[in-house]
């Protein structure tokens, strides 16, 4: 696998990638994500880990715009993401900008959400066609590739529904790649898939977070996973981030009580 | 009933009801998809309109709106529609309406993931209905569509009423003519039943070819007759639209 | 446009007939559906296959062939066997009918939604047949479909103008009529046009409330 087929971050110097900065969230009179701040730097492979709740995959959400913070400001790459400086006032962002900000980041769903009505090479090419503006033979060249890096080049002429939940999950990182994002998101990737099926979709992540320098947050259970390829580990408890550090130091010696009760629960 | 009458109004009348069932179906196909998207608009005042022109649709009798658009209107307007398109007008409409609904439905069945999975992959708004849900939305539609398509078949048979020689009206100058009615009706009511087997045939057909283009298999056949009319409890009687558990 | 509200006051009296007669062939219509189209039902799970087969076959071919059609062959063709009928007789006869097929179809849906252990539970306790149907199964596969036979009667509702075709004075005849005398097309047939939207409207407001209460 060549790590040129993906997104090679020219910068990768640890400049902030992703800024959440003050970010409210609120359901209802539930409050999901209180004031949370945090960023992830270029590069950098960050888990956030916490109790079911507690607001990671709010924070995916609001990165994919299917979600709009309350308060606070949400930057990629040094852009607003929902916002537009006009003046100096922020208004919120026309959908243009939304779209352009937005093609940094690629997402991988827990329920791998591939097209049906596409065979498994379009799912890959579709978006960069339709959306990059591609030509269809590069397209086509680079989403075989992508397909062959994660084992399925004998399935490019199938349906979704003929293939296993494995490989439609590799099938859903290729066409995530494609886009060429920045950013990964990985939601639960693994979580919805039988235990049989977990272990190839996790070697061909760690294989990307090892030979490429894409960044990636995840959202997981697989504190296994989360220890191989993670840089950082964020822990979130109740909306904020309680405690952050190298996977090390929060799963072999994490100072905060909450942290070692829920590792102790699902370790 | 003798040859020569049968040449000189039935068969012409076959193809007159043909060309209406035809034209008022591509009308109907057109209005249902404009207003069915129009429904699930983001802006409120498309769909507003959307939702008052299914409403007013659903709730007005094809037969009177075509009598209005053939007696009443040239009388508003001082010009007179041609009849055979006053009948094309009022059946595309009406049936656009009930269409329209069977569209939203299937609209509204894809799942919200494949729009958060084509929002992830910065498709626009427009590029998300065309390319993923109106595809995955189409197989669902075909059965509906199938039974509105009989019902306007039927329907095509009023525009006997404002003159037009169909099929219908062909059947009522002959039985004045011969005063033979048992024949002439019950041949002219077998007629209608060939015409919806064929259309049940045909949208069969496109509906294997939509079923196959996801992936799926096509649905098993049951019984005799099942291959004339799909109508199950789950159907909308009025619209024919899907509605799971008979409830919307 | 040339609206006169004086044509329109002139029609009034003549409309109002034409509700009335609307309603009758609405109400005895629908009756003559809701009943033909149990039996129908009923007959269509019959074991036996002369019921069952015959029976089907009529109400495919009565639902898949225009009313307006029937309504002319029991207007033209049943008198040369038996007695004539009224116009309105015929209409009833020939909405009934029609829509019965579409009953049909609602109650049997209805009863194949009623839980296989309920039939089983029947066959335990040894109910004959007409227990097993009449306390058994027809009144949990009723509740839910009522809505949907509700459906059916604004589609019945939109259909009855067929009737004033063979010479029942309904709204849309009434209208007609009053045009024939008058060379005045335009208002009452709007108002007729109205009319339909204005009772079909809070109709099927009123039976998706009915959904809302029955079906769960």
């Amino acid at each position: 696998m060549s790590a040129d087929t993906i997104h090679k971050n020219p910068t990768a110097d640890g400049r902030e990638l992703i800024r959440f900065d003050k970010v409210t969230k609120r359901f209802g009179d539930h409050v999901v994500l209180d004031q949370l701040e945090f960023d992830v730097s270029a590069g950098k492979h960050v888990t956030l880990i916490g109790p079911s709740g507690s607001g990671k995959t709010t924070i995916l959400r609001l990165l994919m715009t299917l979600l709009k913070p309350d308060e606070g400001t949400i930057s990629v790459d040094g852009d607003y993401l929902t916002h537009q400086e006009k003046g100096d006032r922020l208004v919120p962002a026309g959908e243009k900008h939304v779209r352009e900000v937005r093609k940094k980041i690629g997402m991988v769903f827990q329920q791998f959400n591939l097209f049906p009505n596409m065979k498994v090479l379009r799912n890959v090419t579709e978006a960069p066609i339709h959306v990059l503006g591609m030509g269809k033979e590069e397209a086509e060249q680079r989403a075989r590739e992508l397909l062959e890096m994660v084992g399925l080049t004998e399935h490019l002429d199938k349906y979704p529904s003929q293939l296993s939940g494995g490989q439609q999950q590799r099938v859903a990182i290729a066409r995530a790649l494609a886009m060429r994002p920045q950013v990964l998101l990985l939601d639960e990737v693994t979580s919805a898939l039988d235990p049989e099926l977990v272990a190839g979709v996790l070697d061909v992540l760690r294989d990307i977070a090892h030979t490429t320098d894409i960044t990636m947050l995840c959202v997981t259970h697989e504190m296994n996973f989360a220890r191989d390829i993670s840089d950082e580990v964020l822990m979130f408890n109740e909306g904020k981030v309680i405690e952050s550090g190298p996977p090390e130091k929060i799963f072999n010696d994490p100072d905060h009580e909450r942290t070692r009760e829920f590792l102790g629960a699902i370790l | 009933m003798t040859w020569a009458l049968w040449e000189s109004y039935m068969l012409p009348g076959v193809w007159i009801t043909v060309q209406v069932t035809v034209y008022s179906a591509a009308l109907a196909a057109a209005v249902a998809f404009v207003v069915g998207v129009a429904r699930t608009s983001r802006l409120w005042i498309v769909r507003f309109l959307s939702g008052a022109y299914f409403e007013i649709f659903r709730g007005a009798s094809a037969l009177v709106f075509m009598f209005w658009l053939f007696f009443a209107l040239p009388l508003a307007l001082g010009w007179q529609l041609v009849p055979m398109w006053a009948g094309v007008l009022a059946l595309g409409l009406t049936y656009g309406a009930y269409g329209s609904e069977v569209v939203r439905g299937a609209l509204a069945a894809v799942s919200p993931a494949q729009r958060e999975a084509g929002i992830a992959l910065s498709f626009t708004r427009w590029q998300r209905l065309r390319r993923i849900e109106l595809p995955q939305a189409w197989p669902e539609m075909v059965p509906p569509f199938n039974n509105l398509a009989i019902e306007l078949l039927k329907g095509t048979a009023l525009v006997s009423v404002i003159s037009v020689a169909d099929m219908t009206f062909a059947a009522n100058l002959i039985r004045f003519t011969t005063n033979d009615s048992a024949p002439i009706y019950t041949l002219l009511l077998l007629m209608y039943f060939v015409l919806a087997f064929a259309i049940t045939r045909g949208m069969r057909l496109v509906e294997r070819k939509a079923k196959a283009g996801i992936g799926q298999a096509p649905p098993p056949r049951r019984g005799l007759f099942a291959g004339l009319s799909r109508r199950t409890s789950a159907t909308d009687p009025v619209t024919g639209a899907a509605t799971p558990g008979g409830a919307r | 446009m040339n609206w006169n509200w004086e044509v329109v006051s002139d029609f009034m009296p003549r409309f109002w007939d034409g509700v009335l007669l609307t309603l009758q062939a609405l109400v005895l219509g629908s009756l003559l559906a809701f009943t033909l189209g149990l039996v129908w039902a009923i007959a269509q799970r019959s074991a036996r296959a002369w019921i069952r087969v015959p029976v089907t076959a009529v109400t495919e071919f009565v639902r898949n062939t225009p009313l307006l059609v029937q309504l002319f062959f029991l207007f033209y063709v049943v008198p040369e066997w038996g007695p004539s009928m009224s116009p309105l007789a015929t209409g009833v006869i020939g909405l009934g009918l029609h829509y019965s097929t579409y009953t049909a179809e609602v109650y049997r849906a209805g009863i194949d939604g009623v839980p296989r252990g309920q039939w089983e539970a029947a066959t335990a306790l040894s109910l004959p047949p007409t227990r097993t149907w009449g306390a058994v199964i027809l009144p949990q596969a009723i509740r839910r479909v009522v809505p949907v036979l509700g459906n059916y009667v604004i589609a019945m509702l939109k259909d009855s103008p067929l009737i004033a075709i063979i010479g029942a004075l309904e709204m849309l005849g009434e209208a007609r009529a009053y045009g024939a005398e008058t060379f005045r097309f335009l208002e009452p047939i709007t108002v007729v046009g109205i009319a339909f939207i204005v009772i079909a409207y809070p109709a099927s407001l009123l039976i998706r409330a009915l959904e809302r209460r029955l079906v769960r």
